[in-house]
């Protein structure tokens, strides 16, 4: 047995998980030709252990399996020569625990500023350097990009980030909470504190009201609306159409008041917790909502109709900022991002899950363009709509259910759990190991955005750097989600 | 051309007329109330910020992430959806039994005679995100849209330091953004005005206890205005602005 499977937020033993040597882990992994979601370390008395978490996306199944490292074994044959979706994955693991991936290509710091990082050069007459950042022209996080340009055109965008590390990972050891997990990315608060909240449900063994699910995935589906939303004001001022700006704006003011009715946060702070939900959502302030966003949903259909019918707008977005299917697969990239490219990936529906049944099998053109990435926001839109009216009418079914169930049992101990929620920008993966005293020894957190951002470097290629803001735009990746 | 008309002419007006009096939902929670004769005790080890002192009852505002857990345990703590809860002294933003909204609101402004004078009529200012999650920078973009439309007040966020009068922190401080954020802030011209906003920015938040932050800057250079929150609602911030230099450029002045 070379992997221990399993599924989304269900616990394994820790002794259970295969121990391989890493070349055979190596061969297994490139052979088994599954999606890489976790690959990462975990200092044991006496070295590293390296574990390894692959998805089997049509199946809904997790390949786990692990490779040990000595004190004397400092470096391995590197796995993204073969497979580029490991490439950030490997930095990453060499960067934490200092084991080198022979031959790895791009093997730069990732997090990390006391390291010297080489960027990329092309030299040449002509060439020249734009750098901006880390600190923007807008009001948005920091990062640093670096464009090798000849005149307008960019040859290679190369995008160093880490400003916003503050040590989440470790904070979740010490005194792990639904605050911190809300605070990990702000613009994702229920994504994050869901996958949290279920992965210690499921280590606590506690089962949650179906009342409490259902709310807690009423404001997944509005965190994803609202978002999305937004993102298309933002890329309709981007490409100048201010009316589509402001109207979307105004428009997303509706759905985050809708949050904020609900719990008193307008990005849904406060409402989830560990066992359940802190409010209710009563048959009155259900049907307000639904009014609400029933005008939302028209505003919205009306609106990017009208944009996308103008010429000016379609000449931005069209052949603009182009990854193809085959870079995207190769790079691992997923949510909008990978689906407006083709890659048809969505934990939601995947990965066994009782209210997510009817993945929506209308074909989708993905052309991988920021075209593309705004039709999918829009479709995203219409679909988290209708699934929050279907979430609204099962209410009454669970009425007088328990909103929160007391948890108060201790984590189970020794144990690895895997938690993935599709938040609105992708996947987020949370992996919690817990001691033999049932004391969480290491959390790992995947944003989706640490598998986009080199998609965004991709898009930009051999395109004019004036569409590069309308490019970041239409992935919209977090930079503290991957700076963590 | 036509559609877009129309849209135009359907969406209407869409930003809210008085912004120092906006109506507030209930469900917000803003300013908070204690109550010393309840017992506290339920309320213990909750607040995941130690912004609630149980020994001695009071709630720092100033690490308050508004999450309303000490509200859920026990009666002594209630959140009240009062907005406007900045302070230009850090130490005002402690909360005790005895410190009504009014009595707040009353002595939360100390503002030097030169900033009337100087930032009265217009007020750019810089944004720096230095670990903040973005839920502050959202809020603070939403500042600018067609609902709260900051720049009707002279209010503006500004691309350069160079071009601003002040500058907005959001988030903890971490280490890695130390020497950009004072940079930013010895590239913009004196006089100047420091706001930090949100807890994060104010006590470091949920992330006070991480290695990774490196809150200097906030010993080396005075701090003009705290504005809590987590994240900052835009209606705090914009009325945070307006009470500390703008105050005659109110909604009186444009009605």
């Amino acid at each position: 047995m070379n992997w221990i499977i399993t599924e989304n937020n269900k616990p394994v033993n820790l002794q259970d998980i295969p121990c391989l040597d890493i070349n055979d882990l190596r061969k297994e992994i490139i052979e088994i030709k599954k999606r890489v979601v976790g690959f990462f370390g975990d200092k044991v008395f006496d070295g590293v252990k390296l574990y390894v978490v692959l998805a089997d996306d049509e199946e809904g199944k997790l390949y786990i399996s692990s490779s040990f490292f000595g004190a004397d074994k400092k470096s391995y044959e590197s796995i993204t020569k073969t497979l580029p979706a490991f490439h950030m994955f490997e930095r990453e693991f060499f960067e934490q625990y200092g084991i080198e991936p022979l031959g790895h290509p791009w093997l730069k710091p990732v997090r990390d500023h006391k390291k010297e990082y080489p960027f990329f050069e092309i030299k040449g007459e002509e060439i020249h350097q734009v750098g901006v950042g880390p600190i923007h022209a807008g009001v948005i996080e920091p990062g640093h990009f670096r464009f090798m340009c000849n005149g307008e055109k960019v040859y290679d965008l190369e995008i160093r980030l880490g400003y916003q590390n503050r040590g989440v990972e470790d904070l979740f050891v010490q005194n792990p909470t639904n605050q911190l997990a809300e605070s990990v990315c702000g613009d994702s608060v229920i994504a994050y504190n869901l996958a949290y909240s279920r992965a210690m449900e499921a280590l606590a063994g506690i089962q949650i009201s179906n009342r409490a699910q259902l709310i807690r995935l009423i404001a997944l589906e509005m965190e994803r609306a609202a978002i999305h939303i937004g993102d298309l004001g933002a890329i309709a001022g981007d490409t100048a159409y201010q009316m589509g700006a402001a109207i979307f704006g105004a428009t997303r003011t509706l759905v985050i008041n809708s949050l904020l009715e609900i719990c008193g946060s307008r990005f849904g702070r406060g409402l989830i917790r560990v066992g359940g939900v802190n409010f209710d959502i009563s048959q009155e302030l259900a049907e307000n909502i639904l009014k609400t966003l029933e005008k939302v949903g028209d505003d919205v259909k009306r609106t990017t109709t009208t944009m996308l019918k103008s010429p000016t707008v379609i000449s931005r977005l069209e052949r603009t900022g182009v990854v193809s299917f085959e870079n995207a697969k190769a790079l691992g990239l997923v949510g909008p991002a990978g689906r407006a490219s083709g890659v048809e990936l969505d934990t939601r529906f995947d990965f066994p899950d009782k209210w997510f049944l009817d993945k929506d099998d209308k074909k989708f053109k993905a052309a991988g363009d920021v075209y593309s990435r705004t039709r999918i926001r829009y479709k995203e839109i219409m679909q988290s709509l209708s699934l929050i009216r279907k979430f609204m009418k099962m209410l009454p079914d669970f009425e007088g259910e328990a909103l929160y169930i007391s948890c108060t049992n201790a984590l189970a101990s020794d144990k690895f759990v895997v938690s993935m929620t599709e938040g609105w920008r992708g996947e987020v993966v949370q992996t919690f190991i817990t001691d033999n005293d049932g004391k969480i020894t290491r959390c790992k957190i995947k944003d989706p955005s640490f598998n986009n951002w080199y998609g965004l470097a991709m898009a930009v290629r051999n395109n004019g750097i004036s569409d590069f803001p309308l490019c970041n735009k239409s992935f919209n990746l977090s930079y503290c989600g991957n700076d963590l | 051309m036509l559609e877009t008309l129309k849209l135009r002419i359907y969406q209407g007006e869409q930003f809210i007329k008085d912004i120092e009096n906006a109506p507030m939902r209930s469900q917000f929670r803003g300013f908070p109330k204690l109550n010393s004769d309840v017992d506290i005790t339920p309320c213990k080890g909750v607040c995941p910020t130690g912004a609630l002192n149980t020994e001695n009852l009071s709630i720092d505002m100033g690490k308050c992430t508004f999450c309303g857990a000490c509200a859920n345990a026990c009666k002594a703590v209630e959140f009240t959806n009062e907005y406007k809860l900045a302070s230009t002294n850090r130490e005002k933003l402690i909360v005790t039994p005895e410190t009504t909204f009014e009595e707040f609101r009353k002595t939360a402004f100390e503002v030097r005679e030169e900033i009337h004078r100087i930032f009265g009529r217009s007020l750019k200012l810089r944004q720096v995100s230095a670990g903040g999650c973005n839920g502050c920078e959202m809020e603070l973009n939403a500042c600018s849209n067609v609902n709260f439309d900051m720049g009707r007040f002279g209010i503006d966020f500004v691309a350069s330091p160079r071009h601003a009068d002040g500058i907005v922190i959001t988030g903890p401080i971490t280490e890695n953004m130390a020497y950009a954020l004072e940079d930013c802030y010895k590239s913009t011209p004196d006089p100047k005005i420091v706001i930090l906003c949100g807890a994060c920015a104010i006590s470091g938040g949920v992330f006070q206890n991480s290695e990774k932050l490196n809150r200097e800057f906030l010993e080396k250079y005075p701090i003009d205005l705290y504005i809590p929150g987590c994240p900052v609602h835009p209606l705090t911030f914009i009325n945070a602005i307006l009470c500390y230099g703008a105050t005659h450029v109110g909604t009186s002045e444009l009605n």
